[in-house]
C-alpha cells in the first residue's frame, strides 16, 4: 500500500512540476521573447520596463529585470478585464471552445521526455509523465483535437469573420496533419520504436538524427547507410517543421487569424481570459511542437557528441546530476527553437490561402510519401542484393518523376476549345 | 484603355522553390537584430538612440535639444523688455481658437498706470490644455505679438483643474521676449 501511495505521489509531482512549473511558464516567457525579439528585429526596444516599482516605496531606482515581469502584467491585465459575452453567441460552445484549445495542448506534455532519468540514491525516475509506447501517435491524436476548439469558437461566435477563421483553420489543420504524420514515418522506421524516451536514448547513444557523428561512445564519420539515411531525415525534418508551423497557426500560415482579412479571426468575439486561453493554447502548441521536433530530430535532452556518457556518473551525495543537466539542455534547445519560430514569424510574409493548400496537398503530401519509400529503400538495402536495390531505386525515381509531372500538368491552364 | 491587362511575372525555378528568398529574409532580419543589439542600427546616431535599435527611451533621454525651430508646444503669453504685458485682450485668439480652449476676461488699465493709453489688459486669461490642439492659430492671429507657441510639451496634471493654464502660469512659461515691434512706445 505505501508503495502505491509513493507511486501516486511521484506521478502527481511529475504532472504538477512538468506541466505547471516547466511548460506553462514557457508560454508567457515565449510571449516575452516574441515581443523583445520582434522589437530588436525592427530596431525597437520592446517591453523593458515592468519590474518591481521600488521608487514607490521610496527607493532611488526601480528594479526591472529587462522587463521579464511584463508577461505577468499582461496576464493580470487579461484576468482583470471585463469578460464580455456578446448577446448573439451560442453560449455553451462559446464557453467550451477556449478550454478545448488549451487542454489538448497541455495533455500532450505527458509524453515528452524532459530529461534523462533522475537518479536518487540508486532509484531511477524517468522524467516523463507517461512513458507510453505510442508517443508520437498520442501527440498527433490529442493535438489534432485542438481543431475542435478553434472550429467551435468560430462557429459559436455566430458572426461572419470568426466563422471564416474557424473554417479556414479546420481545413488547414486537417490538410497538414497528413504530411505531419507521413513525414515522421521514416524517423520511426529508423528507430524501430514509438517510445519517445527510447528514441532520445538511442540518439544520445548513436548520434542525433540530423547529426549522426558519433557511435558507441566515440566520435566517428557515419557509415554509408547512416549517411544515406541523412537525406530522408532532412526531408522529414523540413516537412515536419513546416507542417508544425501550419498546425500551430503560426505566422507564414496564420490565415485563421489574419488581421488584414478577418479582424481577429476565430477569437474576434472573445475578450479577457477567454481570449487569453486561445493565446495560451497557441503558444503551448508551439512549445509542444518545438519539443516534438527536438525530440525526434535533434536529440531531445541529450548533450550529444558523446558527452552524455561522460556526465552519466556525476553525482553529489548519491543524487545524479545528469538528469538535471539534461533538463537544462532540453529547455535551452526548446527556447532556441522557439526563437527560431519567432524569427520565422517576423521574416516570412503570410501565404495566400490557395498557396497554403497547394503546399500542403500537392507538395508536402507527395514529398512525404516518396520520402517514406526512399527511407525504406535505404534501410532495407543491406538485406537485399545490389540488383534489387537498384531496381527499387529506379522504380522510385520513375515514380517521383511521374508525380512531379502530374503535379506540373495539373498546374497548367486548361486549353480553351474555342479561343 | 478601360481594361488594363496585367501580366504576372514569370517566376524562375529559384523563385518557385522559395527557399532562397527565405534565407535572404533570415539574413536581413538577423542582421537587423544583431545591429540593433550592438546599437549600430541605421540612423541610431542621428536619432540619438539609447543603444538598442533607434529608439530613445523617454524619461531618461529627451528629445529636447533636437526639437526643430518650428516646434509647436504649449502656447504662452509674453512680456516685452519694458515689462509690459503685451496682450491687450482683443480676444481675437479666443474667437479663432478651433477647439475653444482660450477664455479671456478683459479689464481696463487704470488711468494712473504708465501704460494707460493701451487701455486694456486681460484680467483672466485661461488656456485649457486638455482642449488645446497646438495648431498655432492664436499666435498667427495675434495683432500684438503677445502669444507664442513655446517648446514645452510635457503638459501633465492629475486633475482637469491642473490642466488649465491661468494667466500667471502663461506668463511664467512665456517669460520676456525681446525684439518685438513696440507700437505703444513713445519712440518707435
Amino acid at each position: 500500500m505505501p508503495d502505491l501511495l509513493i507511486q501516486l505521489l511521484i506521478i502527481i509531482t511529475k504532472i504538477v512540476v512538468l506541466t505547471f512549473v516547466v511548460v506553462l511558464p514557457l508560454v508567457p516567457i515565449s510571449v516575452y521573447f516574441e515581443r523583445r525579439f520582434s522589437a530588436v528585429i525592427q530596431d525597437r526596444v520592446g517591453p523593458n520596463r515592468v519590474g518591481i516599482p521600488l521608487t514607490l516605496l521610496g527607493f532611488k531606482k526601480d528594479f526591472h529585470f529587462f522587463g521579464l515581469i511584463q508577461p505577468m502584467a499582461d496576464g493580470i491585465k487579461l484576468l482583470l478585464k471585463e469578460d464580455f459575452t456578446p448577446e448573439h453567441v451560442r453560449k455553451t460552445f462559446y464557453w467550451l471552445a477556449p478550454a478545448l484549445t488549451v487542454i489538448p495542448a497541455l495533455i500532450t506534455v505527458c509524453v515528452v521526455p524532459f530529461g534523462s532519468p533522475l537518479n536518487f540514491f540508486g532509484h531511477e525516475e524517468k522524467l516523463v509523465i507517461a512513458d507510453i509506447d505510442v508517443g508520437p501517435l498520442f501527440v498527433f491524436a490529442i493535438s489534432s483535437l485542438s481543431v475542435y476548439g478553434i472550429t467551435l469558437a468560430g462557429w459559436s461566435s455566430n458572426s461572419k469573420f470568426p466563422f471564416i477563421g474557424g473554417v479556414r483553420s479546420t481545413a488547414q489543420m486537417i490538410s497538414y496533419e497528413i504530411s505531419l504524420g507521413l513525414s515522421i514515418v521514416p524517423v520511426l522506421m529508423y528507430f524501430g520504436d514509438l517510445n519517445l524516451s527510447t528514441i532520445v536514448q538511442k540518439q544520445a547513444d548513436s548520434g542525433w538524427l540530423l547529426l549522426p557523428f558519433w557511435k558507441h561512445g566515440s566520435l566517428c564519420i557515419p557509415d554509408l547507410n547512416t549517411a544515406l539515411f541523412w537525406i530522408p531525415a532532412v526531408i522529414s525534418f523540413f516537412i515536419f517543421t513546416i507542417s508544425i508551423f501550419a498546425e500551430t497557426n503560426r505566422m507564414p500560415f496564420d490565415l485563421p487569424e489574419c488581421e488584414t482579412e478577418l479582424v481577429g479571426g476565430y477569437h474576434t468575439e472573445y475578450s479577457s481570459m477567454k481570449f487569453a486561453l486561445f493565446f495560451m493554447g497557441e503558444y503551448a502548441a508551439m512549445v509542444i511542437g518545438s519539443a516534438m521536433i527536438i525530440t525526434l530530430f535533434l536529440g531531445g535532452w541529450s548533450l550529444g557528441f558523446t558527452l552524455d556518457a561522460k556526465i552519466a556518473d556525476w553525482n553529489i551525495g548519491g543524487v545524479g546530476l545528469a538528469g538535471f543537466i539534461h533538463i537544462g539542455v532540453f529547455l535551452s534547445k526548446l527556447i532556441a527553437f522557439i526563437l527560431f519560430f519567432i524569427l520565422v514569424r517576423w521574416t516570412v510574409p503570410r501565404f495566400r490561402y490557395d498557396q497554403l493548400m497547394k503546399l500542403g496537398w500537392v507538395i508536402f503530401f507527395e514529398a512525404a510519401l516518396i520520402n517514406v519509400f526512399l527511407a525504406a529503400l535505404i534501410l532495407a538495402a543491406p538485406q537485399f542484393s545490389a540488383a534489387i536495390t537498384i531496381i527499387g531505386a529506379v522504380v522510385l525515381l520513375v515514380l517521383t518523376a511521374a508525380i512531379i509531372w502530374v503535379a506540373k500538368v495539373s498546374e497548367d491552364r486548361p486549353k480553351l476549345l474555342r479561343a | 484603355m478601360s481594361v488594363v491587362k496585367l501580366k504576372r511575372p514569370k517566376l524562375g525555378f529559384g523563385e518557385k522553390i522559395y527557399f532562397g528568398a527565405l534565407i535572404k529574409g533570415f539574413i536581413l532580419t538577423m542582421g537587423h537584430a544583431i545591429r540593433s543589439l550592438r546599437g549600430k542600427s541605421a540612423g541610431a546616431d542621428s536619432l540619438a538612440s539609447s543603444g538598442l535599435g533607434v529608439t530613445m527611451q523617454f524619461p531618461e533621454q529627451r528629445w529636447d535639444e533636437h526639437l526643430p525651430e518650428h516646434y509647436r508646444g504649449a502656447p504662452a503669453l509674453v512680456t516685452d523688455e519694458q515689462g509690459r504685458e503685451r496682450c491687450v485682450s482683443c480676444q481675437l485668439c479666443e474667437f479663432i481658437c478651433p477647439p475653444k480652449a482660450i477664455k479671456i476676461v478683459p479689464s481696463e488699465i487704470p488711468a494712473d498706470d504708465p501704460w494707460a493709453k493701451v487701455e486694456k489688459r486681460p484680467l483672466e486669461f485661461d488656456i485649457d490644455m486638455i482642449r488645446c490642439i497646438y495648431c498655432g492659430m492664436c499666435e498667427e492671429v495675434c495683432p500684438e505679438q503677445a502669444i507664442f507657441l513655446r517648446k514645452d510639451y510635457l503638459i501633465t496634471g492629475l486633475a482637469r483643474k491642473d490642466m488649465v493654464h491661468t494667466k500667471k502660469k502663461l506668463y511664467e512659461i512665456g517669460g520676456t521676449r525681446v525684439g518685438l515691434v513696440n507700437k505703444w512706445n513713445e519712440l518707435k
